[in-house]
């Protein structure tokens, strides 16, 4: 088992297998994602039953667990990945880590967003300073702060240190964001589904946000693999192999 | 591992843990003011100055909610399972607001000790279930455990 992990990584850190082996995933992956999509959203929205309390507006959190979820994994991924190429200087540790930064942004605008649709007709605000809401937005600014660095610097090898370095101070926001709600007061509820304990919501509630959970980590790898591709075939344009795989 | 990748290694890991050391004592010296709201026990504590704006959070008592007569003026008590002080509130409820829910006010304290309330916002707790399965809850409640084991499964 463990050969088989360092031999998917030593493949997986090489440009031309890492197209060879997306090639074969990508299809498959494309249909996990639509099938458990479609029953995710349509059992979500549709059937599951209404919310005692908050009646079909509870509905949002089908779109928004998920995406705080995967944002946050999502930076950690990429701070997993910005020390690995700080380490070993292995390129494509700095492409996935540059495909990741705009995909994980994108998921907490997202959380962000879908939380304060739900924050007026349940709290009565769309926004609240509190210690969840605001670390959230502290890890949007983070992605952006990735991003920024990632683009402004002109040598590329100083842009992927110093995008690596700042995603590794800023993973410490990563735990903040998850007990915050357990470490001080907050509006924000405590986590519904927990690791140690059984979730604290009705089971034809949880299947499908456990399904919609589950896919949306199916799409962020998606995202990420098309976005690495994206980075190979720039940054290998001139090299040999990939001149084969387009004419073949 | 080759030394020098070692070193950087250390480095990176040296670097984390420094990071959150910083940032988690930061965090202790603040969290004070990272709280978003007193408890009942520290404003019957004293711990609220009189004239300043702060947030009070606490349950709402049953029984404790009163309306007046005219206009939407309403005073109810808060409590945390060890102190309980009475709020006044003259503006519109949201929904969720009733006995037994958690909630958060924007509150100033006047020269006679009540707790004037500019904004209420409800707390949600982390609880989702159908109202069938609520409504089972609450005959169970009166009729004993062996019930609600029923309804729940």
């Amino acid at each position: 088992m463990w050969q088989w992990i360092t031999r998917l990584y030593h493949q997986l850190g090489s440009p031309k297998w890492f197209m060879q082996l997306t090639d074969k995933w990508l299809p498959w992956l494309i249909a996990v994602t639509a099938l458990g999509g479609l029953y995710g959203l349509v059992n979500g929205l549709l059937f599951a039953p209404v919310d005692y309390q908050q009646g079909n507006s509870y509905r949002i959190i089908y779109i928004h667990v998920p995406a705080a979820l995967v944002a946050q994994s999502a930076f950690v991924m990429m701070a997993i990945a910005g020390a690995v190429y700080l380490v070993w200087r292995i390129k494509m540790a700095a492409w996935v880590a540059k495909a990741i930064a705009p995909i994980g942004a994108s998921f907490c605008l997202i959380a962000l967003f879908t939380g304060a649709i739900w924050g007026k007709p349940t709290w009565g605000t769309y926004w609240i300073w509190d210690a969840r809401l605001t670390s959230m937005l502290l890890l949007l600014f983070l992605y952006f702060g990735v991003m920024a660095l990632q683009k402004a610097i002109e040598s590329e090898e100083m842009s992927y240190r110093a995008a690596a370095i700042l995603s590794l101070v800023g993973v410490v926001n990563i735990p903040i964001i998850k007990y915050s709600v357990n470490w001080w007061n907050t509006l924000h509820q405590p986590a519904t589904l927990k690791l140690t304990e059984k979730p604290t919501m009705h089971i034809d509630m949880l299947i499908p946000l456990l399904v919609m959970i589950a896919t949306t980590y199916v799409l962020l790898a998606i995202l990420v693999i098309l976005r690495t591709r994206n980075e190979i075939l720039w940054h290998e344009r001139k090299s040999k192999w990939l001149k084969q795989r387009l004419e073949s | 591992m080759h030394p020098k990748r070692k070193q950087r290694l250390s480095l990176i890991l040296f670097m984390v843990v420094g990071v959150s050391i910083a940032v988690g004592l930061l965090m202790y010296s603040l969290s004070q003011n990272i709280n978003l709201f007193y408890t009942p026990t520290q404003i019957a504590d004293g711990e609220v100055p009189i004239g300043q704006t702060i947030r009070a959070g606490g349950l709402v008592v049953a029984g404790s909610v009163e309306r007046e007569e005219h206009g939407l003026g309403v005073t109810f008590k808060v409590t945390d399972g060890f102190a309980e002080v009475p709020i006044y509130f003259d503006g519109i409820l949201p929904d969720l607001f009733r006995e037994g829910q958690g909630i958060v006010a924007l509150v100033r304290m006047n020269e006679a000790g009540l707790l004037v309330a500019s904004e209420v916002l409800a707390k949600h707790d982390e609880v989702y279930m159908p109202p069938e399965v609520q409504d089972a809850l609450d005959q169970a409640h009166s009729r004993g455990k062996e019930a609600l084991y029923e309804a729940r499964y």
